[in-house]
């Protein structure tokens, strides 16, 4: 059974285009028949991201008003099997999002994929609400930050309410937070909220917590889901969410301090 | 360092515990529908007529403020009198 799953924010910035193609990219390592949808019209990025930018030769925006056949927009990625990217439009607006076209395109996708990763623009306006319409999951990505959580909470609002499982009284958009950019240091420091202080206030299960780490300009640099490498803490952090977006059970890595006891101290000291 | 960092552990800053204050307060109002009731610009212009009834004043000398808490909130009202009025009075 096929899953459309929305990655979503309300703000911008916080860490959605690089969490859609790293989960995707983690389900299909994992054998999961996976595509990756850019619903940031205007604002292409996904491609860039999953280094397949030079590749694009139509796009979501044309298989909705030009007649193209998904197949000649779909992008097979080269690195991993079961993984494909359905670039967007650099020149359209927003408005080229015809909500049946839409529809259409998540049908049809429907019955050939496992997972569809939708990779929403910030805001809420057209495009967000686009994106999540279809969802049946929803991973909310939040920094740990005052306005990013206000965002977060409307996004959740909005799922309740706007979404298609809402508008048809379906079993609710199932919801998971991505807890990005977190900083340990600081957090320990009492300079950034924690992750009980967001668990607390949004009242969702979370599916990840991903550090802070230089690792991710580097992989956005080379054009490569970070997931790929496996020197990276963001990329193990994003392979544990997507275990247990598969339902496993995972513990939590990068958010509880190592001890720096006297003894710790020394025995660091001494290494 | 590290050393310096136990000193540094005792010296806290908690403007993360401010955050999480903020954040509750925001949210909470955001979930009933943001900012202040939307009964307030009703509320402005009904005030505004029976204040007319008594005292000439204009529309801009009628201030509403809500103000949002979590424990309680208040509502403000402030009504600048015309001069001649305050004259009157004083006189
Ligand atoms: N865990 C992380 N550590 C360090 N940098 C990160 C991390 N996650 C994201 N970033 C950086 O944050 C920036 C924004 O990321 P990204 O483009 O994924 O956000 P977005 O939510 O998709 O933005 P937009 O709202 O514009 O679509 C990028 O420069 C990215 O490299
Ligand atoms: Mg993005």
């Amino acid at each position: 059974m096929s899953k459309v799953i929305v990655v979503t924010s309300g703000k911008g910035g916080v860490g959605k285009t690089t969490s859609a193609a790293a989960i995707g990219t983690g389900l299909a390592l994992r054998g999961k028949k996976t595509v990756i949808i850019d619903f940031d019209v205007g604002l292409r990025n996904l491609d860039l991201i999953m280094g397949c930018e030079r590749r694009v030769v139509f796009d979501f925006i044309n298989v909705i008003n030009d007649g193209i056949r998904l197949n000649q927009a779909l992008i097979k990625d080269k690195r991993v099997d079961n993984l494909f990217i359905l670039p967007t439009s650099q020149t359209r607006d927003k408005e080229a999002l015809a909500a049946e076209g839409v529809a259409k395109v998540i049908e049809e996708l429907r019955k050939d994929f496992d997972y569809i990763i939708c990779d929403s623009p910030a805001g809420i306006e057209r495009g967000a609400y686009m994106a999540l319409y279809h969802a049946d999951e929803a991973i909310v990505v939040t920094n740990p930050e005052v306005s990013s959580v206000r965002d977060s909470d409307r996004i959740l609002g909005i799922l309740n309410s706007k979404s298609k499982r809402a508008e048809h009284g379906d079993d609710p958009v199932k919801q998971h937070l991505l807890l990005t950019r977190y900083d340990l240091d600081r957090v320990q420091r009492g300079e950034m909220l924690k992750l009980d202080d967001v668990l607390e206030i949004l009242a969702i299960p979370v599916l990840g917590v991903i550090p802070q780490c230089g690792s991710v300009l580097q992989a956005s640099n080379l054009g490569m889901p970070v997931v790929l490498d496996d020197k990276s803490k963001a990329g193990q952090a994003y392979k544990d969410a997507v275990s247990r977006l598969l339902g496993e059970d995972v513990d939590l890595r990068y958010v509880t301090p190592q001890k720096r006891g006297l003894v710790d101290w020394l025995l660091r000291r001494s290494a | 360092m590290r050393f310096f960092d136990f000193f540094r552990l005792s010296r806290r800053d908690d403007s993360a515990n401010k955050a999480k204050e903020r954040l509750t307060v925001l949210v909470a109002l955001d979930r009933t529908g943001g900012g202040g009731p939307d009964f307030l610009p009703l509320l402005q212009r009904e005030l505004l007529e029976v204040i007319r009834k008594y005292v000439d004043v204009d529309q801009e000398k009628v201030n509403v403020d809500f103000q949002a808490g979590t424990g309680f909130s208040t509502l403000e009202v402030n009504v600048e009198l015309p001069n001649q009025l305050a004259q009157l009075r004083a006189g």
